[in-house]
């Protein structure tokens, strides 16, 4: 099982991601530079971190998305790869057109940096399957644009395809219908504020984000 | 050849900084102000001959997200 983690300049959750990724597979991922133009051929599993790539630049995640590796990670999620954004990372892929919506500075105008309360809302798709339908978990967030914007009809059609992956058990950052993190049309492609990679052993302090990595580990297997 | 151009949040998206902005002219003692939005302007220096689609296209294309924001080009002399 291949993974690889993408690294933009101003990147800084990259390393933990890699050990997350480390942690589910057994192997370490490849950390694959912004300038890159290719990802391994094989590539099964990609993160795309947090951080503040480009200095948050124009828009958060705006540069980032632009940059000439995003093009090989739309080629592989096109071919079915994985692809986890988390906090910058989930703000690159609606920049990028990978996932729909836009994320704007927080209602209240404050950085928010704490544990929030999160519900699965689909215990379906590959990244979540090792959670039910409804269950109450919690990850860490640290954001200032985690505020998920579409317009209703995109709303509703989320909702309506179950592609609502995670919702804020309550308002963090005025999110839209507390939309916490989203799936692409196909289901391999996760975009989220929250972040499960700062969750994953008891050093931690909690690890409810540990059956993430784990259940895409077992979806790529099942896959195989 | 100069562009100008002006991206401003769509009216009904929400904006943070502008309300901030409001609160700090209300703090000043500048009672009459109804609303504040705020944007950016990103000024251009083109070659000579930069056709229109070209500049609406960089508009689209990354200086402004058309899921959120509208863009207004203005051509200086």
């Amino acid at each position: 099982m291949k993974s690889a983690v993408i690294v933009f300049p101003g990147s800084n959750c990259d390393r933990d991601l890699a050990v997350a990724f480390e942690a589910a597979t057994g192997a370490k991922p490849v950390m694959v530079w912004h300038r890159d133009t290719e990802l391994p051929d094989d590539i099964d599993l990609i993160g795309v971190p947090g951080g503040f790539s480009y200095g948050d630049y124009l828009r958060s995640g705006a540069m980032a998305a632009r940059s000439p590796v995003m093009q090989a990670v739309a080629q592989a999620a096109d071919r079915g790869a994985f692809v986890l954004g988390v906090c910058n990372g989930f703000q690159v892929l609606t920049e990028s057109g990978l996932l729909p919506g836009a994320l704007l500075r927080n209602a209240g105008g404050h950085f928010v940096c704490r544990d929030v309360a999160l519900t699965v809302e689909n215990a379906q798709s590959a990244f979540t399957s090792r959670y039910d339908a409804g269950e109450r978990i919690s990850y860490p967030v640290a954001h200032h644009d985690g505020n998920y914007f579409a317009d209703d009809a995109t709303l509703d059609r989320l909702e309506g395809e179950g592609r609502v992956a995670l919702r804020y058990a309550e308002s963090v950052n005025g999110s839209a219908r507390n939309i916490a993190g989203i799936l692409n049309d196909k289901g391999n492609v996760l975009g989220m504020m929250p972040h499960p990679e700062r969750v994953i052993e008891p050093a931690h302090g909690a690890t409810d984000g540990k059956r993430l990595f784990e259940g895409l580990v077992e979806g790529l297997m099942a896959r195989a | 050849m100069k562009a100008r151009i002006f991206v401003t949040l769509k009216g009904g998206v929400l904006d943070p900084q502008g309300r901030a902005i409001h609160h700090a002219l209300e703090g000043l003692g500048f009672d009459g102000v109804n609303d504040v939005r705020a944007g950016k302007l990103i000024e251009l220096d083109l070659a000579d001959g930069t056709s229109d689609e070209d500049i609406d296209a960089m508009c689209r294309k990354l200086l402004a997200n058309t899921v959120i924001e509208n863009y207004r080009i203005e051509k200086v002399a």
